[in-house]
């Protein structure tokens, strides 16, 4: 599977990442060798096996709608960058990719 | 050129649960900001989601209600998208195995019934609210981050805007009368998007499609359609292309603005989310639920009218919410005359409710005590003058009617052992009225009743004393 430059910005345009002009070159490199080592599993043959999109040995996991409140809210907040009356503040951003 | 419109929606709907799809935090409107979220939530390192089983049940009860195929076996699946709504920085929502496809739900138009395809429906988290100021910074709550949704969409067989009004409509009736949501736009708990698109009558493939997001009433969606229809048939009549884009309607001008023009199909990465394990949805269980589904507001109609013989309008105001059609078919069951409690449900309390700007929900009045009062009506205990007090202080207070006017000594006066003798010495002094009414002044009784009345403080049966009146009065 290739990887060219430009799947490389465009990744990099969706996870809200920067980078280096110069570095491009590298990380397509990088990136293709990664790639091309999990498209390894295509090599494997898999004619009549059930297509699974989970590995865990149970389903169906349900817990009873019980609400909890959380006790450490102050915690959670010290993750925000910043706060403004229990609101966090982040630079304005109107339009989202697309829609939810 | 004619042209044919292509209409489609997209209706999210707030599921009534205690706690959150995935995490324990719980629901709640008007809570402090940020004080009703957690770890999970926020998809801090070593956490898990974990789902709640309301959430499953609640839209099997929608699946079944519009006639839908659930599927048996479905996962949650990971939406990647960066945006402050949500510090996960996806969505978790079912996008290859939904909870159920191939339903519809059939509408009326201009006396014409048409049954609307619905694709498909799943079950997925809510984001965050953002509140944009005007000093470049946005303010974020993540109360409703995790609130689950449970995204309707139809198939694009909808043609023209009232087709579409009339859709959202039998919708939202059906989803409120399976209880799963509270159907209120103003409120968010439901929320359209829609899409419209044109082509020339006997053009096979479909036009151009634009989207309409987050509109705030359903008169708002046909106008917005109506307005498409005539831009976009403009656009294609003076050879240009409508562009695959999101408009916005705007309120003051009815007309509909361009927000964004889209560049092709959004990436969002989709792939199973590694965090839940898949589910199996057993017949047993939908058979479960199946038989818990309320009765659905087209039965409900069906038997007011047919079985309990009451006038279109009535049954149409008692059916406007679950909860007065809930309340009016307990006053029913607990042995109510059908008219009678209609009446009293939308003259009384509804008007009772208006005045106060309150919900049945958060009165004292109870369907056993209405019912007992409009028993007290039927067998004649009281007069539907006194009838007006025993409301006031039954509904005000949750007072048992029946208990009230034994107590207040408002039993209306029926006795004819103890009327007669009254209505004798009240006809003895007032010859005037005997006179006049010999002369076929029929007012003449009326006024003989009000002095009974007086001396009975209102009590006295009006149906008795007129009779009883007649009789003395041929006598004389």
């Amino acid at each position: 599977m290739k990887i060219t430059e430009e799947t490389i910005k465009h990744v990099a345009v969706l996870s809200r990442l920067e980078i280096n002009k110069n570095d491009i070159s590298q990380v397509t490199e990088q990136m293709s060798s990664i790639i091309n080592m999990a498209d390894q599993l295509s090599e494997v043959n898999t004619e009549g096996v059930e297509e699974t999109v989970q590995v865990v040995d149970r389903d169906t996991v349900f817990r009873e709608d019980k609400p909890e409140h959380w006790q450490s809210r102050e915690e959670l907040m010290k993750n925000v960058p910043e706060q403004a009356n229990g609101f966090i503040k982040v630079p304005v951003i109107i339009n989202k990719d697309e829609d939810e | 050129m004619n042209f044919k419109s292509t209409i489609g929606f997209e209706v999210h709907f707030e599921l009534k649960t205690n706690s959150k799809i995935f995490s324990p935090s719980p629901v709640s409107y008007g809570a402090k900001p940020n004080t009703e979220t957690n770890v999970i939530d926020w998809a801090m390192p070593g956490v898990l989601p974990y789902v709640n089983k309301d959430v499953y049940r609640l839209g099997i009860m929608v699946a079944l209600a519009t006639h839908s195929h659930i599927l048996p076996n479905t996962h949650f699946d990971r939406k990647n998208y960066y945006y402050p709504d949500s510090p996960k920085a996806y969505q978790i929502t079912q996008f290859y195995q939904p909870l159920a496809r191939d339903g519809y739900v059939e509408i009326e138009v201009h006396g014409k019934k048409k049954r609307i395809g619905i694709h498909e429906m799943h079950i997925e988290e809510d984001a965050g609210k953002n509140t944009h100021g005007t000093n470049g910074f946005s303010y974020v709550d993540l109360n409703r981050q995790g609130v689950p949704l449970l995204e309707v969409v139809s198939e694009p067989e909808i043609a023209d805007p009232d087709e579409g009004y009339a859709y959202l409509e039998k919708l939202r009736k059906i989803v409120q009368f399976t209880g799963a949501s509270d159907v209120k736009m103003e409120e968010g708990s439901m929320r359209v998007d829609t899409n419209i698109s044109i082509r020339p009558a006997g053009q096979k493939e479909l036009g151009t499609k634009v989207e309409m997001k987050n509109l705030n009433s359903f008169e708002h969606v046909r106008k917005s359609l109506a307005y498409e229809e005539k831009r976009q048939a403009q656009v294609l009549l003076a050879g240009g292309r409508v562009q695959l884009s999101t408009r916005r309607f705007d309120e003051a001008t009815g007309k509909t603005v361009l927000e964004r023009v889209k560049e092709g199909d959004a990436d969002y990465r989709y792939f199973p989310e590694p965090d839940l394990a898949p589910d199996h949805i057993s017949q047993e269980w939908i058979d479960e639920i199946a038989a818990t589904l309320p009765r659905s507001a087209e039965e409900r109609y069906s038997q007011y009218v047919n079985e309990f013989g009451l006038k279109d309008y009535d049954a149409q105001v008692l059916l406007q919410t679950k909860e007065s059609s809930d309340f009016y078919d307990k006053t029913v069951a607990a042995g109510a005359d059908p008219q009678l409690a209609a009446n009293w449900m939308n003259t009384q309390v509804n008007g009772y409710l208006n005045d106060n700007r309150v919900s049945l929900a958060d009165i004292k009045l109870t369907p056993e005590n209405l019912a007992a009062m409009i028993e007290l009506i039927k067998n004649g205990t009281i007069s539907s003058k006194i009838a007006k007090k025993v409301f006031a202080e039954t509904i005000a207070n949750g007072t048992d009617p029946k208990k009230y006017v034994e107590d207040q000594g408002m039993v209306q006066l029926s006795d004819t052992s103890v009327l007669e003798p009254m209505v004798k010495a009240v006809v003895d002094s007032n010859p005037q009225s005997v006179e006049d009414f010999k002369n076929g002044k029929d007012r003449a009784i009326g006024y003989l009743v009000g002095q009974i009345m007086k001396k009975t403080r209102g009590k006295a049966n009006p149906k008795v004393i007129n009779q009883l009146l007649n009789q003395e009065l041929q006598k004389r």
